[in-house]
């Protein structure tokens, strides 16, 4: 047992922002609480410079234990279906040696909960849970020292098990704690030095839990940002340009402001009408005429790859060994390739929504966000409010996948509630969410690598242009190898005619698209089985490991491509997981149309938390991946968008789930956790790609592998 | 103008002075207090806002609340059976068939009016039956198991 790090260090609670504006016990009523740091200031210089001015260094955090036992873990992370509600309550109910059932997570509210940047990147688990079950293993030990108190006995004479502090020399001498919350209004500040439980110690950490929160979300009563209600509440329905770089230069609003019950706000270039039902607020917004004038981008979803290969960028290299002319001349082959991948879109199914209600001294907000405390700062900053005098909350999100990082939604409600002086709901119809929504890139990969007679890799030039470096250095073993990043100019101008942002897993299901496409060419001009290829060009243990998980699980027998078994094979890295997939299709040779009707997947992420929460995602982006690899496409014209609905972008339907979908996590319980949410999407692209090869003779350079290319492909392998 | 409709919402006798053009969906969420039923495109498309309308399903957000009157409306509010949640509710919760959950009211209304007319269904049935539901998280694999493990849980009745 260890010797508790308990401290009581007033000053620094004084030197708190955070605290001086709080009083919990106000709050949260009365019990025992533990505040912590979730941030070691090293850790905090690293951040961009925006986000570090905002991150308390001091005890910002606090795990809250109420008389009836109940232990209360505050998060500034959000619960979007990823599931770590579940995982971060099992990991801190075995650190804090309570059941689980008694762990409430409180999630996403800036007033209660710890700074945090934003729930995206897989980091809860890596990253944030880190410091929780370091300070769920200290508070344990304070709790300890406070039961040695109260039972007059040493603490090298206590144990505890589900919340019940023991003797070990006579188990009869107990107290909860409960019991030492009981009638308490007692706070403790804990130095927490990380020191959480070795991964043979857990109870819950491993075992497979069900969701938590399904009960709500089965019976309807979960509640979502549009599902608050306020007294006077308005719904604002916004004027929209009808395309990007459309400027707004006059606008008439008499006809909707004759409408019984209907309000027209304008602040800039901000025209909102308001009303109470959502269905008068849509039908009023109809009635207001405006005149834009236009500057357009002259690009569309066919012209953008020349566009992008053409357009200003700067460029980096990510990695680099040996010298490419050298491997060059060692090779007996080299294959030369360009790949693109268009713009794609989130398309959570709940749209972005606010609630703000806007008083004279302080903001309320509620919002589908992945990041509470960045909405506070951007309504802070805009508003000219203290960070204090801004609340964020967010409910349960409707799905996020990285596009619920910006927060425009709440901005936008929070000015109008400034104006109207009434809570204001805005709820982004489906056109406005395709149309503002920050789209994974459109980008080009340029390969070009050799490789010998006999399959070694003796060359790389990777050249990824707008997709983001994620994923894009090589991950395997070859002598000489070049990996640059083409992107925007700091500083210069957009190059993409819209916004573009993080989609799950940025940049790596484009780079790893291309890659794993390049490597089956070289496995192809080799005469080699892809995955024999592949574990001869790898050094990576890892990667290994998680190939030979996947093959045996789908049973695999090599054969050198193409086969015609319509069998794919790709691997990658992502948050510090790595990930093999095998999939088979069929194709139809007559449509074009590509059914994936099985998949494997093997994903080595170290410690794995939950491993049901954890085959939940790995099925997701499976069944996610299906979209972006066959048949989601933004496509538009200058700066209009044409897929404003479901009816013209289309996401994965029940009838393209594979008939089986198998997951293999493997047994790395002693290593850290890497991520969960993102990795098991980024090989969708590749691994369908080349089992379209395998299956046809056909080779796919273009995402998505909708039926035209499929069909342009296989003429083009038959000519 | 403003008429006065009568339903049944939830096995309940409701009566509601209203705009008759007004949205099915927006009158449960707003003047009924029902938010389980959610909105996501507006069109038809997702089946997010789906709801029950004499044994059909059907998206509330396309739909007149005229269209409902003297008629039976259930929502995801009135699945459960005494308090307990339905079978189907049930099997959505041991088959993990979620994740954000917004699309999850939507897909158990359809699966309910699809084991109304087809109480013993295959995997391919089931597939059909739910076809033009959307769900982003990609729990699809999961809704299917859990439709056909409700449809055995039913056999015999509710």
């Amino acid at each position: 047992m260890k010797k508790t790090g308990k401290q009581t260090d007033n000053t620094r609670q004084r030197n708190s922002i955070n605290l001086k504006r709080r009083d919990f016990f106000k709050l949260l009523g009365g019990g025992i609480i533990l505040y912590y740091s979730t941030w070691d200031p090293s850790e905090l210089m690293a951040l961009p410079l925006a986000q570090r001015r905002e991150v308390p260094t001091d005890y910002n955090a606090f795990i809250l234990i109420r008389e009836d036992g109940t232990v209360n873990n505050y998060t500034g992370k959000i619960e979007m279906g990823q599931g770590v509600i579940t995982s971060l309550a099992q990991q801190m109910a075995d650190e804090m040696d309570v059941t689980y059932e008694s762990i409430n997570m409180i999630m996403g509210d800036t007033a209660l909960c710890p700074w945090d940047a934003g729930t995206w990147g897989s980091l809860t688990t890596r990253q944030f849970s880190h410091y929780m079950r370091a300070a769920a293993a200290e508070a344990r030990a304070v709790l300890l020292e406070m039961g040695s108190e109260y039972l007059e006995l040493p603490v090298s004479d206590l144990e505890v098990k589900q919340g019940v502090i023991y003797a070990i020399s006579n188990p009869k001498k107990q107290v909860s704690y409960g019991e030492l919350a009981r009638g308490k209004r007692l706070e403790r500040y804990m130095d927490v030095k990380p020191d959480p439980k070795d991964y043979t110690e857990f109870h819950y950490v491993g075992q497979s839990m069900l969701r938590s929160d399904s009960l709500e979300k089965v019976i309807g009563k979960a509640k979502y940002t549009g599902d608050y209600r306020l007294p006077g509440m308005l719904y604002a329905r916004i004027l929209r340009p009808p395309s990007h770089g459309a400027k707004l230069v006059s606008v008439d609003y008499s006809e909707a402001e004759k409408m019984e019950g209907v309000r027209v706000v304008r602040d800039d270039d901000l025209v909102a009408v308001l009303h109470e039902l959502p269905d008068m607020a849509a039908a009023a917004l109809v009635k207001v005429r405006a005149e834009y004038t236009f500057d357009e981008k002259d690009v569309n979803h066919k012209t953008i790859f020349k566009y992008l290969l053409e357009a200003p960028s700067s460029s980096r290299e990510v990695a680099r060994s040996g010298d490419l002319a050298e491997g060059e001349q060692m090779a007996d082959t080299v294959i030369e390739s360009e790949f693109y991948d268009g713009y794609v879109a989130h398309a959570p199914i709940e749209p972005h929504t606010a609630l703000a209600k806007v008083e004279s001294d302080s903001v309320t907000v509620w919002a589908s966000t992945q990041s509470p405390f960045g909405t506070q700062d951007t309504i802070a900053a805009l508003l000219d409010l203290d960070l204090e005098q801004v609340r964020v909350i967010a409910p349960f999100v409707g799905g996020g996948f990285g596009g619920k990082a910006p927060h425009q939604q709440a901005v936008e409600a929070a000015r109008i509630s400034k104006i109207a002086g009434k809570p204001i709901m805005v709820v982004w119809t489906r056109e406005e969410e395709f149309f503002y929504d920050t789209y994974r890139p459109a980008a080009v990969v340029q390969v070009r690598s050799g490789v010998t007679k006999s399959g070694k890799i003796t060359m790389w030039d990777f050249k990824q242009y707008f997709a983001g470096n994620r994923g894009s250095d090589t991950i395997y073993a070859v002598p000489h190898n070049l990996t640059t990043g083409y992107s925007e100019k700091q500083g210069g101008p957009q190059v993409h005619p819209f916004a573009t942002g993080a989609w799950r897993a940025p940049g790596n299901n484009t780079n790893t698209f291309a890659r794993e496409s390049q490597i089956d060419m070289m496995a192809v001009e080799a005469g080699t089985d892809p995955l024999q290829f592949r574990l001869d060009n790898l050094e990576d243990q890892q990667m290994i490991g998680v190939l030979k998980a996947v093959a045996e699980k789908f049973g695999y027998t090599p054969a050198a491509g193409p086969s015609g078994r319509g069998i794919g094979i790709a691997c990658g890295i992502d948050a510090g997981t790595y990930v093999a997939h095998m999939a088979r299709v069929k194709v139809n040779e007559e449509t074009g149309e590509v059914q994936v009707i099985r998949v494997a997947s093997a994903q080595d992420m170290g410690m794995c938390v939950n491993p049901q929460g954890t085959i939940l995602q790995m099925e997701g982006c499976i069944t996610m991946g299906l979209g972006y690899a066959l048949s989601e496409d933004i496509e538009f014209d200058g700066g209009r968008i044409h897929t404003g609905n479901f009816d013209s972008y289309q996401i994965p339907l029940f009838s393209w789930v594979p008939e089986k979908i198998e997951t293999v996590i493997l047994d790395r319980q002693h290593m850290p956790p890497q991520g969960g949410g993102e990795p098991p999407i980024i090989c969708m692209g590749g691994v369908i790609a080349n089992a379209i090869f395998d299956a046809t003779g056909a080779r796919l350079y273009q995402m998505p592998m909708i039926p035209e290319r499929v069909l342009e492909a296989i003429r083009k392998a038959r000519a | 103008m403003e008429e006065l409709i009568r339903f049944k919402l939830n096995g309940k006798e409701t009566a509601i002075t209203i705009d008759p053009t007004l949205t099915l969906l927006w009158v449960l969420r707003d003047q009924l207090g029902l938010t389980g039923t959610k909105f996501g495109c507006g069109i038809g498309f997702c089946g997010a806002c789906t709801i029950i309308l004499d044994d059909e399903a059907v998206r509330s957000c396309m739909l007149p609340v005229s269209e409902v009157s003297g008629r039976k409306v259930m929502t995801i509010e009135g699945l459960a059976v005494n308090g307990n949640p339905h079978p189907i509710q049930k099997a959505f919760m041991e088959h993990d068939a979620l994740q954000c959950g917004y699309c999850t009211p939507g897909m158990i209304m359809t699966a309910y009016s699809l084991l109304l007319k087809n109480p013993e269904p295959t995997r391919q049935e089931v597939i059909e039956g739910m076809e033009e539901n959307l769900c982003r998280c990609g729990a699809h694999i999961r809704i299917i198991k859990a439709v056909q493990s409700a449809a055995r849980e039913m056999k015999g009745g509710k």
